[in-house]
């Protein structure tokens, strides 16, 4: 677990997710892929969106991706009311699916489209961790 | 089988109030109801059709037509954000060409500046705690469309901040309007930033308010004294994360506007004004880009020298002010940007703003967000004798 700043609110699991969040608390990324066109599939379900079909697989997924999108959230709310600034964004994984995540361990005005960013695991305390990620 | 020509739009009421403390949100739809239903010399005992979105208290239609005391043969209550009101004018005109009703109702109300931010949406959403946990805003999930279009196109902070400029034009002839000064490009790139690139002055308004509008079937219209307005085509589609291959550049607008178009046997150089759904200044550029006023990726230039002023702009938009400068009531934009449309094609735009002979509109609603997931809504509208 690198060291977080940030909250850590406690993703709301089901029957569906949970080997998803089980595995984020021993700091692995697990992702589905169609067992039918091999499609990986964000976030998981148990059909795959792409062909319909519910033969689909967990895998690790290498946990590296680059930045799609960012910002630099300057009044947070909720559980983020004091986190500001803090950068919201979505990383295109490695494996295809673009993830909304933060991005942390860096200066906020330092992140960039393109950027190549790696997994950290912040735990929440309550069984799961959150996926974020870091500059590489 | 088209609705194009199969029903009217004889009736729409903007809420004069932007401010509505000490009253409840059914009361608020009651009024706008009254006043479309008073706009085209109609009354509660006409209506055979109503509805209404995830702003109306409790069970939706069924609530709404008991205090209303409203008998049905036909109700929606579909919920597409803030372009529910966009997607029911579609609805309405599918069902009166169906032959199931005559007289449709639509409101829409609310009171988020009052503190009141009604039913809580999204409970269960699948994908809710993938995303919810890392504090994304409602501007912060617009700046992130905000930020990859500027990188993939060079869209400026100038250019978004040229689309407020031109709504803040227009706003200064509505004495209704929640800001009403004249604004600068100078002024937008000053205000502060909340969620990089977007400034607290890319924003729309929070107001309270509603509005109402009546579709009626062609042998009602007939009757009235009332000039209508008739519905040519309607578009709607969803846009969503797509299997996590998310394209934060363009709004289902790429998809419901075609349709639109389609169905009205026109094409976007026809249009004399656009009411352009205007949540915040990116959600206008790239909708006008998706709806085919300019190429993709190209709507940073168009919106530059005054394109989108009324009434001699390339596009002249949202001459009520929008929702950028006049209101969004309920954080909902969809049903005044129907009712400007209505007033352009009526020739009741404000003198300043009304488009010369204008006889072909389009209104268009963006309903959820431009960072995950929306429902698109597009409608094309002509004059009584269009």
């Amino acid at each position: 677990m690198s060291e977080n700043s940030l909250p850590t609110p406690t993703p709301k699991v089901n029957p569906e997710t949970k080997p998803f969040w089980d595995a984020t608390a021993e700091g692995k990324l697990l992702l589905k892929r169609c067992n039918q066109c091999q499609t990986v599939i964000w976030y998981p379900r148990f059909l795959c969106p792409a062909c319909a079909s519910t033969d689909t697989l967990w895998f690790e997924a290498s946990g590296e991706g680059v930045v799609y999108s960012y910002t630099v959230t300057r009044r947070g709310q909720g559980h983020y009311w004091q986190a500001a600034p803090y950068v919201l964004a979505y990383v295109e994984l490695a494996e295809g699916p673009r993830v909304l995540t933060n991005i942390v361990d860096c200066v906020p005005e330092s992140v960039a489209i393109g950027q190549k960013v790696e997994a950290v695991f912040h735990d929440t305390g309550e069984g799961s961790a959150l996926v974020r990620f870091r500059p590489a | 089988m088209s609705i194009k020509g199969k029903a009217f739009i004889a009736g729409a009421y903007e809420h004069p109030d932007r401010e509505i403390p000490g009253k409840s949100p059914a009361q608020v739809h009651a009024e706008v109801a009254l006043g479309a239903l008073a706009d085209a010399g109609l009354s509660l005992s006409d209506v055979d059709a109503y509805f209404c979105a995830g702003d109306a208290p409790g069970f939706g239609t069924i609530s709404m037509a008991e205090y209303l005391g409203l008998g049905l043969s036909y109700m929606d209550s579909t919920e597409t954000g803030g372009s529910s009101y966009v997607v029911h004018v579609g609805h309405a005109a599918a069902a009166i060409a169906a032959g199931k009703c005559q007289v449709a109702l639509i409101t829409l109300a609310g009171l988020p500046r009052s503190g009141d931010f009604g039913r809580p949406p999204f409970g269960g959403a699948p994908e809710g705690a993938f995303e919810n946990v890392f504090g994304p805003t409602v501007l912060g999930m617009y700046a992130l469309a905000a930020q990859r279009h500027m990188y993939e196109f060079g869209t400026t902070s100038e250019q978004l901040a040229a689309i407020k400029v031109a709504a803040s034009h227009h706003a200064q002839h509505n004495s209704r309007a929640f800001l009403q000064d004249v604004i600068t490009i100078e002024d937008v790139l000053q205000s502060p930033l909340v969620s990089d690139p977007l400034h607290r002055l890319d924003c729309c308004v929070i107001t309270d308010g509603g509005g109402a509008l009546l579709v009626v079937s062609p042998e009602v219209a007939r009757d009235l004294d009332r000039q209508c307005v008739k519905v040519l085509g309607e578009g709607e589609a969803p846009k969503h994360t797509n299997n996590g291959r998310i394209d934060l550049t363009h709004t289902g607008a790429l998809w419901s506007g075609p349709r639109a178009f389609r169905e009205a046997g026109l094409t976007p150089a026809d249009i004399d004004y656009a009411s352009i759904y205007d949540s915040f200044t990116i959600t206008v550029l790239e909708t006008i880009e998706d709806l085919g006023f300019c190429e993709k990726g190209k709507g940073g230039s168009f919106v530059m020298d005054g394109a989108l002023h009324a009434p001699h702009g390339k596009l002249p938009f949202n001459t009520d002010g929008g929702g950028l400068c006049n209101n969004h009531p309920a954080n909902r934009g969809g049903m005044t940007k129907v009712i400007e449309a209505v007033r352009q094609l009526r020739g009741e735009a404000h003198p300043k703003v009304q488009v010369p002979d204008c006889s072909l509109a389009l209104a268009h609603g963006t309903g959820g967000s431009l960072g995950t997931r929306m429902g698109s809504a597009t409608l094309i509208l002509g004059r009584e004798d269009a």
